[in-house]
C-alpha cells in the first residue's frame, strides 16, 4: 500500500462487514422470520441476501436480524423493517429477488414497496 | 459476506477458562448445519468481564452469553444462529431487563460507567486482522500525521492533550518525546516496554492480544516525531498469545506497507523488531530493559543520562508503556482537546486497571482519571462477594500501597495516589476484604521483590531481604516493638538509597500498610494474635463443645488425625498435632469450629 487512498479503499469496505457488530438506537431494523415455518419457505435465502445488500452497499445504519415465528406461517418468508420513529412495515412472501427491490426502494430510497407487503395481501 | 458474526473472546483469561475448545466445537456445529457461508466466527481480544469468561456475544442481536460450555454449543447453533431465537439461560444476567427483554450491554453496571480508549478495539476487532483494524480508522492518525503535520505539531498535540506515562511513573509523554527530538543523532530509537510485570496487571497483555496493531502505530508516528526508523517491542516471552499476534500482526503490517520504506508514499521508513524477555521483573525498569534489548543482563544503569539523551545503544530513545501508545492515534485523530476534556485537572484521559482480589466483577475496566474507587470497587466491580466488608485496595503491585477504606471516595488520579502514599503503577487493583491480614499482605509483595531484585545495589538486594525477615519474624509472632521500628527505618533507607525504581517503591507496601494499619502490626507483636486470622503461626482451631453434635465428620476430615472423640460426643483438637489448614472448619456442617 502506498497512499491514503488505498487505506481508505479498505476501510471503506470493512467497514460495511463490520457494521454488523454495531448497536445504536437510532438504526434500522430488518427481520426476518427464522421458525420451522420461515425456513420450510425458503426464509434462509432471503436472509442470507438481505445480509449481504446491507453489507455490500454499506448502510451501517441498517442492522439485519432473524426472529422467531411471527404468528403468520401461510406468509412466511416474512421481512419485517422497522425504522426508528415509524410504524413497521411487513412484506410477505418474499424471495431473494423481491428482498433485492426492498434494499433498492425502502432502504435506499425511503420508499416502501406497497405491492409486497401485508396490507395489500389482505385487501 | 456474512449475516451473523460471532465474537468469542481469545484473551488469555477465557483461554484459560476454554475458548478454544470453544471456537472449536462452535465452528464444527456451524459447519454441521450448513451455516458456514452465513455465520462468521471471530476470535476476538479481551472484553474485560473475565470473571464470567468464555465470553461469546452473537451480533446482529448484540446476545452476550457469558460462562458459555462446549455442551451448549448445540442449543446456540439451532436456537439462535438457524432459528434467531436468544439462549436467554445463557446470556449475562446483567444484560436482561425485569421484563425478560435483552438489553445493550454498554447499560450494563460494568460496563455503563467505562469509556474505552486504550480498549477500544479489544474484545470486538478480530487482533489477527489487520483489516478489521483499518476499518476501526486503523492506520489513519499515522496517515494523518505524516501528510498534514511535521514532528513539531504531532509533539505539540502529545503535548496538550496532557497524556501522562500509563506505566507507573506518569511522565509527560509529550515532554519525552520532545527531549528526544531535540537530541541530534544518527540514529534514534522507539521502544515500547511491554514487560508488564506486577503480580494481578494484566491490561498491556490484553491490548497486545486484543488489538496489536495500535501499538506499531503508535509506535510509526512517535517515530516520525523524534526521527525515529527503528523501534523494538520488549514483551516477556511468559505472554505466548500476545507474542504470536504481535508476530502475525508485524507480518500484516509489512505486507501492506505500513512499515518499512517510504510509508504512504513520504520518506519516511520505519520498521519495528520484537525482543522477548525472560520475564524478570527488573526489565520493566527503562534502563535495565535497554540494557537488556542490548544483549546484556538486565540491570539497570543510575540516571541521568536519560534515555532520551543516551538510551538504547548510546543513542536517543523514547521508551513508552503499552496503555501510553494505545491512546496515542486516538489523540492524532480526535485531537488534543478531546483527550483534555476528560479527567481531571493533572490527570487527563482514562486509565485502564485489572480489578482482582475480593470482587465480583474481576476483570479489565477503564475508566476517566478522576473516577472514586467506590465508583470502581461498588459500581463497576458490583462490590464484595459474601457480603463482606471493604478493607483497602491495593494499586500498583509491588511499588504501590494500599488504599483503606477511609480514602474509598478519593478520586482516582496520579498524584491523589502518590498523596496517599500509593501510586497508579501499570494498574492493578486488588481489592481486599476485612480476611486479609494487612501483615501478610506486605509480606507477600516483600517476597515478590526480595526473588526478582537483579542483586546491582546492595540497599535493594540486602536491604528488602532483611525487611522480609523482619516481617516474617512478626507473622510468626516473635516479633518486637523495636521489630516494627527497625523496619520501618529500613524503608525510608531502602527508598533513598536504591539505584532503580524497583528498590525505591519496594518499600512502599509496607510503608502503606505501616500508615494505615498499624494497629494490626501491633496486635501481631503485643497480642500474639492476627486479627483477620490469616498468619498461621498465631491462630489455633477449637472446637465449641455446645455446638459440636459428635457427627465425627472433622475427625474423619483432618489429614493429621489431629481430632478425637466418640460418636455423639464432643470432639476435641490436639493443638500439638493441628496443622491449621482449615479443612475441619470447612467440612463442619453445625459451625462449631472456630479460629482464634
Amino acid at each position: 500500500m502506498k497512499s491514503l487512498e488505498e487505506l481508505k479503499a479498505i476501510r471503506e469496505k470493512m467497514q460495511g462487514q463490520i457494521g454488523v457488530r454495531s448497536e445504536s438506537d437510532t438504526q434500522t431494523r430488518v427481520i426476518v422470520g427464522m421458525a420451522t415455518c420461515g425456513i420450510a419457505s425458503g426464509a434462509r435465502p432471503v436472509l442470507t441476501a438481505l445480509s449481504d445488500a446491507v453489507q455490500t452497499k454499506n448502510l451501517s445504519n441498517v442492522s439485519v436480524t432473524q426472529t422467531g415465528c411471527i404468528g403468520l406461517c401461510q406468509y412466511e418468508p416474512i421481512v419485517e423493517v422497522m425504522e426508528p420513529g415509524k410504524d413497521k412495515v411487513t412484506y410477505i412472501k418474499m424471495t431473494p429477488e423481491k428482498a433485492m427491490e426492498v434494499v433498492e426502494q425502502h432502504l435506499l430510497r425511503g420508499q416502501v414497496v406497497t405491492e409486497y407487503t401485508i396490507n395489500s395481501a389482505i385487501k | 459476506m456474512y449475516r451473523s458474526h460471532v465474537l468469542v473472546c481469545g484473551g488469555t483469561g477465557c483461554t484459560s477458562s476454554g475458548s478454544q475448545e470453544i471456537m472449536k466445537a462452535l465452528q464444527a456445529e456451524i459447519d454441521k448445519n450448513g451455516l458456514t457461508e452465513e455465520v462468521s466466527v471471530v476470535q476476538t481480544g479481551c472484553h474485560g468481564l473475565c470473571a464470567l469468561g468464555p465470553i461469546m456475544i452473537v451480533y446482529p442481536e448484540a446476545a452476550f452469553y457469558s460462562m458459555v460450555k462446549v455442551e451448549d454449543i448445540p442449543e446456540i447453533v439451532s436456537e439462535h444462529l438457524l432459528k434467531g431465537r436468544i439462549v436467554k439461560r445463557l446470556l449475562y444476567n446483567e444484560t436482561v431487563s425485569e421484563e425478560g427483554s435483552v438489553k445493550s450491554l454498554n447499560d450494563t453496571a460494568f460496563y455503563k460507567r467505562q469509556h474505552r480508549i486504550a480498549l477500544r478495539n479489544c474484545g470486538i476487532i478480530n487482533p489477527e486482522n489487520i483489516d478489521e483494524y483499518i476499518a476501526t480508522r486503523g492506520y489513519e492518525a499515522l496517515g494523518k500525521a505524516l501528510t498534514e503535520m511535521t514532528p513539531d505539531d504531532v509533539i505539540k498535540v502529545i503535548t496538550d492533550s496532557g497524556l501522562r506515562g500509563r506505566g507507573g511513573g506518569g511522565f509527560p509523554t509529550g515532554i519525552k518525546w520532545k527531549l528526544a527530538k531535540g537530541n541530534e543523532a544518527d540514529q534514534k530509537y522507539v521502544c515500547c516496554n511491554a514487560d508488564e510485570g506486577d503480580p494481578g496487571a494484566f491490561m498491556d497483555r490484553s491490548v497486545l492480544e486484543g488489538d496489536p496493531h495500535v501499538v506499531f502505530e503508535a509506535m510509526a508516528i512517535a517515530g516520525y516525531a523524534i526521527g525515529a526508523s527503528q523501534g523494538y517491542i520488549y514483551v516477556r516471552a511468559e505472554y505466548p498469545i500476545a507474542v504470536e499476534r504481535l508476530t502475525l500482526a508485524l507480518g500484516q503490517a509489512r505486507e501492506y506497507g505500513l512499515l518499512g520504506d517510504n510509508i504512504f508514499g513520504t520518506d519516511f521508513c520505519f520498521d519495528i523488531d520484537l525482543r522477548l524477555g525472560a520475564g524478570a521483573f527488573v526489565c520493566g525498569e527503562e534502563t535495565a530493559l535497554m540494557t537488556s534489548i542490548e544483549g546484556n543482563r538486565g540491570e539497570p544503569r543510575p540516571r541521568p543520562p536519560f534515555p532520551a539523551q543516551k538510551g538504547l545503544f548510546g543513542k536517543p530513545t523514547i521508551l513508552n508503556n503499552v496503555e501510553t501508545y494505545a491512546n496515542i492515534p486516538q489523540i492524532i485523530l480526535n485531537g488534543a482537546e478531546w483527550f483534555a476534556s476528560m479527567g481531571t485537572e493533572k490527570s487527563k484521559g482514562t486509565k485502564v486497571f485489572a480489578l482482582g482480589g475480593k470482587i465480583n466483577n474481576t476483570g479489565l475496566v477503564e475508566i476517566p482519571m478522576g473516577t472514586t474507587l467506590r465508583e470502581v470497587v461498588e459500581e463497576i466491580g458490583g462490590g464484595i462477594p459474601n457480603g463482606k466488608k471493604f478493607k483497602a485496595a491495593q494499586t500498583g503491585g509491588p511499588s504501590g500501597g494500599c488504599i483503606p477504606a477511609e480514602h474509598f471516595d478519593i478520586p482516582i488520579d496520579y498524584d491523589n495516589l502518590i498523596s496517599i502514599g500509593s501510586m497508579m503503577g501499570s494498574g492493578g487493583l486488588i481489592v481486599m476484604d476485612e480476611d486479609n491480614c494487612m501483615v501478610d499482605i506486605a509480606k507477600f509483595f516483600l517476597e515478590f521483590t526480595v526473588d526478582e531484585s537483579c542483586g546491582k545495589c546492595t540497599p535493594c538486594r540486602i536491604g528488602t531481604k532483611r525487611m522480609l525477615e523482619i516481617l516474617e519474624k512478626i507473622t510468626k509472632g516473635q516479633g518486637t516493638l523495636e521489630d516494627i521500628d527497625k523496619l520501618e527505618e529500613l524503608c525510608y533507607y531502602i527508598k533513598q538509597n536504591s539505584l532503580c525504581g524497583l528498590g525505591q517503591t519496594a518499600p512502599n507496601p509496607v510503608l502503606s500498610t505501616l500508615r494505615y494499619f498499624r494497629d494490626e502490626y501491633v496486635a501481631h507483636v503485643v497480642d500474639k494474635k492476627c486479627p483477620a486470622g490469616v498468619c498461621k503461626a498465631l491462630l489455633s482451631y477449637h472446637i465449641n463443645p455446645d455446638k459440636c453434635k459428635g457427627c465425627t465428620l472433622c475427625a474423619r476430615t483432618c489429614p493429621n488425625g489431629a481430632i478425637s472423640g466418640s460418636v455423639k460426643e464432643p470432639h476435641v483438637i490436639s493443638q500439638a498435632l493441628c496443622v491449621k489448614c482449615g479443612a475441619c472448619m470447612e467440612k463442619c456442617k453445625f459451625g462449631a469450629i472456630e479460629k482464634r
